[in-house]
């Protein structure tokens, strides 16, 4: 059993969650990771302060792919202040693998596009 | 599909490089990353110590013995370097990285003029290729930008391949001022027809700029016989420092320039107001220069030429050929660039189906072999690939063909673990 790519992180990756696009929606953002040039991009809609649907879209690594797609079950039916709140732990204790220095970003990639839709900030989750 | 046989190489040096005797959880490295950045052979560790320990002092200002051979060592490692390229001391120009050089270039060049005529103005055009690392796209950009001036791009074809006759219509448009362009490409590996571009581009009354980087470590390079305007590459890829890198320039071109950034050293004279320029080429290495750099740089190209350049480029070419073999026996696997391997410098970029590139260079790591992963600062030329990012292997002297099977066996280990 490897470590890092574990079966439901590769089951993530193959057949990710709430992937695709959502029209029409109330919040967008689009991000790349400039390590990478990997692209992730989100569609919200939004009813009473919370998240009512949201879909990702883009390209990128096993753990990118994967920590959006179990992100997102997550994510739809929280509430937009809570979003703002999320931080870089919440995810990758989400995530649930030891993610190195070098593979962070992967990780986070996703929350930084939430971040960046729902509240504007657009800034690595630290 | 039958194993293919491991060639003979023609060279063994695996053992003049410390960083080899290192152990990551017991297994020994596997560097296939030279593209990036190569490992430093004793003799350059060496000498950069005795440097520091024995003979450090600023240059060019002392009267002192001491910094009398602080002198002596950087001059002497300027005409090595020089020499190992065929140019000459005074038009070689120490920068700290081939993207200085080139901003050098951009600036120094690009923005200044000869007789009253700017070198770069609205209706000008600079010329670059769809093989460029971002070094040799955003200073043309930030310069055409500024002036008004078009930046054109050579196309490369599908095998990786750039054409001379798009080179010979672009430059019959007659406002062509400057081609810029890698000898090796970063990513597809090509191997560009540099003295014949330059050719067409000095009988066009154009400047051309040769992006050495991949090239000067791995094949013979003589930068006369190219007839490069100017010709940039760098210490660290070669086997030397970090914090170093080379421009080669025409005499003519150079003393028409102005300086690129001022300072201590690149004077000849300061008064109140004004200021004179310093003689060739220290009029372009204004304030302290990289000297124990360059001195760990003299004993690089010494040591590669100690081992023949024709000789390192049969040894990467016969790894070359084999890495493009072996990595054939990967289901999934695609190379891209020239499929034939002497059409290439030592490195192969591969995409494999169901595994991002970032995923292969870690699936590679746990099988103890260091390639690299993403865009490899290229990304107009992902573009048109069509992928986002590709994995990288490539070469140096210190490779052997184990080193490839050692990959072989962690790219096929990989695929197990995604399930395909």
């Amino acid at each position: 059993m490897d470590d890092l790519y574990r079966d439901y992180i590769l089951e993530h990756y193959k057949r990710p969650h709430n992937f695709g696009e959502l029209e029409p929606h109330d919040l967008e953002s689009h991000e790349h990771n400039p390590l990478c040039g990997d692209e992730l991009g989100v569609h919200i809609t939004v009813k009473d302060g919370r998240i009512e649907d949201l879909k990702f879209h883009g390209h990128g690594c096993a753990i990118s792919q994967a920590s959006a797609s179990i992100a997102s079950e997550e994510l739809i039916g929280m509430e937009l202040d809570e979003v703002g709140e999320l931080d870089a732990d919440w995810m990758i204790e989400l995530l649930g693998i030891p993610v190195s220095a070098t593979r962070r970003k992967c990780a986070l990639l996703n929350l930084k596009v939430v971040r960046g839709a729902v509240t504007g900030d657009n800034a690595w989750p630290a | 599909m039958p194993p293919v046989a491991s060639p003979t190489t023609s060279l063994d040096v695996k053992a003049d490089f410390p960083i080899f005797a290192r152990r990551f959880d017991g297994r020994e490295l596997i560097y296939l990353d030279s593209g990036a950045t190569s490992q430093k052979p004793a003799v350059v560790i060496d000498a950069l110590a005795e440097h520091l320990r024995e003979h450090n002092a600023n240059v060019h200002r002392g009267v002192y013995a001491l910094a009398q051979e602080a002198d002596a060592a950087y001059d002497g490692a300027r005409r090595r370097v020089a020499a190992f390229v065929g140019a000459s001391p005074r038009t070689t120009v120490f920068t700290k990285n081939v993207t200085e050089a080139i901003n050098l270039l951009a600036y120094a060049w690009g923005r200044g003029g000869v007789a009253g005529r700017a070198n770069v103005g609205p209706g000008d055009a600079i010329l670059i290729t769809q093989l460029e690392h971002h070094a040799n796209i955003v200073p043309w950009q930030m310069l055409c930008r500024e002036r008004g001036a078009q930046l054109r791009y050579l196309e490369v074809d599908e095998r990786g391949e750039l054409s001379l006759e798009q080179l010979d219509a672009e430059l019959a448009r007659g406002d062509v001022r400057l081609v810029a362009f890698a000898h090796v490409s970063n990513v597809l590996g090509t191997i560009v027809p540099v003295a014949a571009m330059c050719a067409r581009i000095r009988a066009a009354g154009a400047v051309s700029l040769v992006d050495g980087a991949q090239a000067v470590p791995h094949m013979p390079v003589d930068v006369e016989a190219i007839g490069a305007d100017f010709y940039a590459w760098t210490g660290h890829k070669a086997l030397g420092p970090t914090g170093i890198g080379v421009l080669h320039g025409r005499a003519e071109v150079m003393e028409e320039m102005q300086p690129f950034m001022t300072g201590g050293d690149m004077i000849s004279s300061v008064d109140f107001q004004s200021a004179e320029w310093n003689e060739l080429p220290y009029k372009f290495e204004a304030g302290t220069p990289p000297i124990a750099e360059a001195v760990g740089l003299g004993a690089a190209v010494e040591y590669l030429s100690g081992l023949e350049m024709e000789r390192v480029r049969a040894h990467e070419l016969a790894l070359t050929a084999y890495m493009l073999e072996r990595l054939g026996e990967v289901p999934g696997l695609r190379v891209v660039g020239p499929p034939q391997a002497e059409r290439r410098g030592g490195l192969a970029s591969f995409t494999i189906e169901g595994i991002h590139p970032h995923d292969v260079a870690e699936l590679a790591d746990r099988g103890g072999v260091c390639i690299r992963a993403g865009h490899h600062c290229a990304q107009p030329l992902m573009r048109c690939l069509g992928v986002g990012a590709t994995a990288r292997a490539s070469v140096g002297v210190y490779n052997e063909p184990a080193d490839v099977d050692a990959l072989v066996d962690a790219l096929l280990a990989g695929r197990a673990v995604f399930g395909l």
